[in-house]
C-alpha cells in the first residue's frame, strides 16, 4: 500500500555539536601506555578481582598442600571406609578405595596447575619464536610454518594426543613432562599463528622504520620494537589456553593416557569415581567441582585481560 | 570464484598427505614393534611374525608402506584389523552413529548458540546479556567429561528423561543426551562469537542505511545484521568439527555409544595400529573436506571473498 501523503519539505533536526570538555585534558601528563591503561581498566573489573583472588588461592593450595590438610592422600586408605560419608577430619567422605576425598583434591591441585603453566610456557617459547620469525622475515620460514600449521590444524588435539601418548617412549616414561610435551607439540602452531599475525601488523609501523633508520639491526628492531608491541594478543591467548590445557590434562588422565598413577590428578579421581556414580555420586562431583572452578578462574581472567587489552572490544 | 575454489581444492592435498603421513609415521615407524606388542609376554613362532609382517606390509621400506596404505585407502580396500575383522565393515557400522551424534550436536550448538547470541547482542548490557555472558563462561569451564557424568546422573538416572547409556540401539532419539553434552561447550563459544559479531555489525554503516531506507526492524536484523554476523560463526563451526571429534571420544565412552570415538579409543589402547591409522585418516579427511565446504560457504556469505581475483 502506497502512502498518498505529500511531503512538502523535510528538515532533519540538526543538533549543534556540543562542546566536549576537551579543555580538561592535561597535556603535560605523560600518556598511559597500553599496559598501564589495561591495568587501570582491569583493577575495576569485578571479573578480574574475583578470578585473581581464586587463582591466588589455587596457587597457594598447589604450593603448600600441607596448609590445608594433614591427611596424606594415599596412605591410610582403609577399604572399611569405602564410599563412607563425611566424618570428623574428613569433610568430603571417602573414595571407593577408602581414601580421603578432600585430601586427594588438595593434593591433586599441583599436577593440574603445573601441567597447565609449564605447557603454556613451552607453547609461548616455541610459538612466539617461530611466529615472530615467520611474520618478520617471511620467506621460507613463513612458508614452512604455514604448511606445518595447516597439518597440525587438521589433526584434532585430543585425537593427536591419544596417538602420541601411546608411542612407546611416552607410554614408558609417563610423567608431568610427557603430558607437557604432548600438549606443547600439538598446541604451539596456534600460538605461532597468532604471533605471526600480530607481528605482521606491526612490522611496517613508523616507529620500526625509524628505529631501523637510526641504525638498529633488523633483529634488534624485532626484539625491542616489534615484539613488545605485538605481544597483547599473545598474552590473551596464553591466559585462555592455561584453562584449556588444564582441561586437556584432566581429560588425558581421565582416559588413562595422561599422568602416571603415582601422581595425584583430578582426572584420575573422576575416572576412578565412575564405579561409585550410582551409589555415591558426590565422590565424582567434588573433584569435578575443583577442576571446573580452577578452569573457570583462568577463563575469567583471560576474558578480563582480553577486554582490557583489546581496544576494539572496549570502544563501546 | 572458480579460481578460488580450485585454489582451495589444491590446498587440501598437501594438508591431507602431511597429516596422514605424520600419523602413519608415529604409529608404524617409530621404535617399538607393533606386531610383537600383540602377543604380550608369549613369543610367537617366527613364521607367524613373518606372515603378519607381510600382511601389514611391515617388511617393506616405510615410504612404500605409506604408499600402499594410501592406495588402499582410496580404493576402499581397508584390509583387516588384528582380530581379522574387515575394517571397512566396522567403519560402515560405526561411522553413521558418530555422524548422527556430530550432526545433532552441531545443530544444537548452531541453532541455540546463534539464537542466544543474537538476543544477547541486540540487548547489549541488559540483564539477559550479562546473565548469558557469565553463564557461558561457566559452561566453557566445565570439561566435557564432567558435564557428561553430571547430565547422565541428573537426566538419565535421577529424572529418567533419557536413557543413561545408548548401547546398541543408537538413533536420533537416544543420542540426544550425548549430543547435548557434546554440543554444549562449543555452544558457549558460538554464543559469544555471535554476540560480539552482532554488536559490531549493529553500528555498521550498511545497517544504518537499511534502517534509513525504512526497512522493518525484523528485516534489518535478519537479513543485514544476522547474515553478516554469521561469517565468523560459520568459520568457527567448521574449525570446531575437530574438537567435536575429540569430544566424541569422551562422550561416546561415557554414554557407551558404539561410534568412531569409542572404537578409536579402544584401538589406541590395544595398540591396533591399522585401525587407528585408518580411523584417524578418515576423520582428518572429513575435517579437511568440511573446512573446504565452510570456506565455500564463507565465500557465499561474504562477497568480498567471492569477487577477489
Amino acid at each position: 500500500m502506497k502512502s498518498n501523503r505529500q511531503i512538502e519539505h523535510f528538515v532533519a533536526p540538526v543538533d549543534e555539536t556540543p562542546l566536549l570538555p576537551t579543555d580538561t585534558l592535561r597535556v603535560e601528563a605523560a600518556p598511559l601506555s597500553l599496559w598501564a591503561d589495561a591495568w587501570r581498566k582491569l583493577r575495576r573489573r569485578p571479573l578480574f578481582i574475583i578470578s585473581s583472588v581464586m587463582i591466588l588461592l589455587i596457587i597457594t593450595v598447589a604450593l603448600f598442600p600441607g596448609l590445608f590438610t594433614q591427611t596424606p592422600p594415599n596412605q591410610n586408605c582403609l577399604l572399611a571406609n569405602s564410599e563412607a560419608g563425611p566424618t570428623a577430619g574428613h569433610p568430603l567422605g571417602f573414595t571407593f578405595q577408602g581414601c580421603d576425598v578432600y585430601s586427594r583434591i588438595i593434593h591433586g591441585t599441583q599436577a593440574s596447575l603445573s601441567t597447565g603453566v609449564l605447557s603454556v610456557l613451552c607453547v609461548l617459547v616455541i610459538g612466539v619464536t617461530f611466529g615472530a620469525l615467520a611474520g618478520y622475515y617471511g620467506g621460507w620460514i613463513d612458508a614452512v610454518l604455514a604448511r606445518l600449521g595447516d597439518i597440525f590444524f587438521a589433526l584434532p588435539i585430543l585425537l593427536g594426543a591419544l596417538v602420541i601418548t601411546q608411542l612407546p617412549f611416552f607410554r614408558e616414561n609417563k610423567s608431568v613432562w610427557t603430558v607437557v610435551l604432548v600438549i606443547s607439540m600439538l598446541a604451539w602452531p596456534q600460538m605461532a599463528r597468532i604471533t605471526r599475525g600480530a607481528v605482521i601488523e606491526v612490522r611496517h609501523a613508523d616507529f620500526v622504520t625509524a628505529a631501523r633508520a637510526l641504525g638498529v639491526s633488523k633483529f634488534g628492531a624485532l626484539a625491542r620494537h616489534v615484539l613488545p608491541n605485538a605481544i597483547a594478543p599473545v598474552i590473551v591467548l596464553a591466559t585462555l589456553e592455561l584453562g584449556v590445557f588444564i582441561v586437556l590434562e584432566a581429560t588425558l588422565s581421565f582416559l588413562g593416557v595422561g599422568m602416571p598413577e603415582s601422581i595425584m590428578s583430578w582426572g584420575h579421581d573422576i575416572s576412578a569415581a565412575q564405579t561409585s556414580i550410582r551409589t555415591n555420586p558426590m565422590i565424582l562431583i567434588y573433584p569435578a567441582i575443583a577442576l571446573s572452578v580452577t578452569v573457570l578462574s583462568f577463563i575469567m581472567l583471560g576474558d578480563a585481560v582480553r577486554d582490557a587489552l583489546d581496544p576494539k572490544s572496549r570502544q563501546r | 570464484m572458480t579460481r578460488y575454489i580450485l585454489r582451495r581444492l589444491l590446498q587440501v592435498i598437501p594438508v591431507f598427505l602431511g597429516t596422514t603421513l605424520l600419523v602413519y609415521y608415529m604409529v608404524f615407524a617409530l621404535p617399538g614393534d607393533p606386531i610383537a606388542a600383540l602377543f604380550g609376554d608369549k613369543q610367537p613362532p617366527q613364521s607367524v611374525i613373518d606372515a603378519l609382517r607381510a600382511q601389514y606390509h611391515l617388511d617393506q621400506p616405510f615410504l612404500v608402506q605409506y604408499g600402499i596404505f594410501l592406495k588402499n585407502l582410496f580404493t576402499f580396500d581397508l584390509g583387516v584389523d588384528y582380530t581379522q575383522q574387515p575394517i571397512a565393515a566396522t567403519l560402515a557400522r560405526i561411522f553413521p552413529v558418530t555422524a548422527m551424534l556430530a550432526i545433532e550436536a552441531l545443530i544444537i550448538q548452531a541453532v541455540f548458540g546463534v539464537a542466544f547470541g543474537l538476543f544477547a547482542g541486540l540487548r547489549r548490557g541488559k540483564l539477559f546479556d550479562s546473565t548469558v555472558l557469565v553463564a557461558s563462561l561457566v559452561v566453557i569451564a566445565v570439561p566435557t567429561f564432567v558435564l557428561g557424568f553430571v547430565f547422565q546422573l541428573i537426566f538419565g538416572v535421577q529424572l529418567g528423561w533419557a536413557k543413561p547409556t545408548v548401547g546398541a540401539n543408537a538413533n536420533w532419539e537416544t543420542l540426544i543426551l550425548p549430543a547435548v553434552v557434546l554440543g554444549l561447550v562449543s555452544f558457549a563459544y558460538v554464543l559469544r562469537l555471535t554476540r560480539t559479531s552482532v554488536i559490531e555489525n549493529m553500528n555498521a554503516d550498511y545497517v544504518r542505511t537499511a534502517t534509513a531506507k525504512g526497512l522493518s526492524r525484523p528485516r534489518v536484523v535478519m537479513t543485514h545484521i544476522l547474515r553478516n554476523s554469521m561469517i565468523p560463526v560459520v568459520t568457527y563451526l567448521g574449525a570446531n568439527l575437530g574438537s567435536l571429534m575429540g569430544g566424541a571420544i569422551v562422550t561416546e565412552g561415557i554414554f557407551n555409544v558404539p561410534g568412531v570415538g569409542n572404537k578409536l579409543y579402544q584401538a589406541v589402547l590395544r595398540g591396533e595400529g591399522p585401525t587407528v591409522v585408518i580411523i584417524v585418516s578418515v576423520l582428518v579427511l572429513v575435517f579437511v573436506v568440511a573446512n573446504l565446504l565452510v570456506d565455500l560457504l564463507y565465500a557465499w556469505l561474504d562477497p568480498r571473498i567471492r569477487y577477489e581475483k
